[in-house]
């Protein structure tokens, strides 16, 4: 018997379509949805867990996709950036990222809004506190995070509007 | 130098049965691999020696927090997350809910498991000295069946456990009935989120009439295991709080522990925190 691994078929949903991805088991989902489908909207920042770069959607919960193993995506439904937006209506979050000057170089961006919008999604009504605390493994090296938390808390308030109204 | 895929299996066995089976079968060929918040980091690094891996991720039995009325139990796959959200685990054991938010971020919170943790066996893992303050109890599963030990009794080593090669942590139990009423939990890394600890205290006791009764002390990155400061509890124990006290059982700690030197702090630091946490307990028996 051979000591090398083979490549195999995971199949799961990718932003709400029926995926198959091939792979070796243990590459990283980060490698396979850039590579394999495409998704280049998900980042490689540190590739240790601690940027948040590479943050998407893993049954509702937000992961670092360079520390899952791609065998354990099978079955799951996955959300990346490109699954964020509904058709060319951004969401809330993207919108206020423009409006108020949320990313610089863009690299940390894609993470950042992910994160921001699983947060909003659990917390409506996140406090700035709430909202530091929810970010805080997204690491931005050119903004100083404070115009992405005002573009979350902006979010946050015409989340509600689009609720009321 | 990043580590060449095709050189890694992992296999998902279709049921715990079949993965502990297949432990017994070929003992130390296969190991478990549960959230990934260590191992990937190692095998992006080059740094994972080990080649074959069996994902225990999706098994409902390691899953779960079972409530009775003298205990609980909680699965070794439960998440940071699940444990910050239970509220039992948030009233009763704030110590490890405490470690639990500190541990990582948002999304290793997500991934990382308290089995994990504990298997893991790193020094500086923050929800093992919580673990060690509430006496937790470590259950082990294998084909042959379950053991229970005391989680102070577990760790022997650096990275040395009791625990065999063909076992798994199944569940970890607390005792509702364990008599606090303070409780203290300190982590000190190098920012406030997201930094391994360079030293994390943890500490309980009842106070009656100022006088200390079943205090109980564990620290994390302060020697070769997290570890209980089994001699300062015999100072501190049925003693009353004075400033002598203090003094004594922070001399004691200090001989008591044994930090290094190394990329996240020093020996000299460590020693000296360790024995400042000490004092910010012991001001909270005082209140």
């Amino acid at each position: 018997m051979s000591d090398l691994a083979e490549k195999i078929r995971v199949r799961c949903t990718l932003n709400g379509a029926a995926a198959t991805l091939e792979a070796y088991p243990m590459a990283r989902l980060l490698d396979v949805l850039r590579d394999e489908a495409g998704l280049t909207g998900v980042k490689e920042g540190c590739g240790e867990g601690e940027c948040g770069a590479c943050s998407v959607e893993l049954d509702g919960e937000i992961v670092n996709s360079c520390l899952i193993p791609v065998l354990q995506a099978e079955g799951a439904t996955i959300r990346t950036i490109e699954g964020v937006a509904t058709g060319d209506q951004l969401h809330e979050v993207q919108q206020a990222f423009i409006t108020y000057g949320g990313a610089q170089c863009g690299i940390c961006t894609p993470g950042m809004v992910l994160a921001a919008v699983n947060l909003l999604k659990r917390k409506p009504h996140a406090t700035l506190t709430e909202i530091r605390e929810g970010l805080s493994g997204n690491l931005c090296r050119c903004t100083g995070y404070t115009k992405i938390f005002t573009a979350v808390m902006a979010a946050c308030r015409d989340m509600d509007r689009t609720v009321e109204g | 130098m990043r580590a060449s895929l095709p050189s890694y299996e992992l296999l998902a066995p279709r049921n715990l049965g079949a993965a502990l089976e297949m432990l017994t079968r070929e003992p130390g060929v296969w190991r478990p691999f549960a959230g990934g918040t260590d191992l990937m980091v190692l095998l992006e690094a080059g740094k994972l020696p080990h080649r074959k891996f069996l994902s225990i991720w999706k098994f409902a039995e390691l899953r779960g927090i079972d409530v009775s009325s003298k205990s609980l139990s909680i699965g070794a796959l439960s998440t940071y997350t699940e444990i910050q959200r239970n509220a039992i685990l948030q009233r009763e054991f704030p110590l490890l809910c405490r470690a639990a938010s500190e541990t990582g971020s948002v999304a290793t919170q997500n991934r990382g498991t308290l089995g994990g943790n504990i298997a893991n066996a790193s020094p500086a893992a923050d929800s093992p000295p919580a673990l060690l303050v509430y006496d937790a109890e470590i259950e082990l599963i294998s084909a042959k069946g379950a053991r229970r030990v005391a989680y102070r009794d577990f760790h022997t080593g650096y990275k040395k456990m009791r625990m065999h090669n063909d076992e798994l942590v199944w569940r970890i139990h607390l005792n509702r009935a364990l008599k606090r009423d303070k409780e203290y939990y300190r982590k000190v890394g190098t920012r406030k989120a997201q930094a391994i600890s360079k030293i994390c205290f943890a500490a309980s006791a009842s106070v009656e009439k100022g006088r200390i009764n079943d205090v109980r002390i564990a620290l994390g990155s302060v020697a070769p295991t997290v570890f209980r400061a089994t001699e300062t509890e015999k100072i501190l124990g049925s003693e009353k709080l004075t400033s002598s006290l203090l003094e004594a059982a922070q001399a004691t700690l200090g001989r008591e522990i044994s930090p290094i030197d190394d990329m996240r702090s020093t020996a000299v630091y460590r020693r000296r925190v360790a024995q400042n946490l000490l004092g910010e307990f012991f001001d909270l028996m005082n209140t």
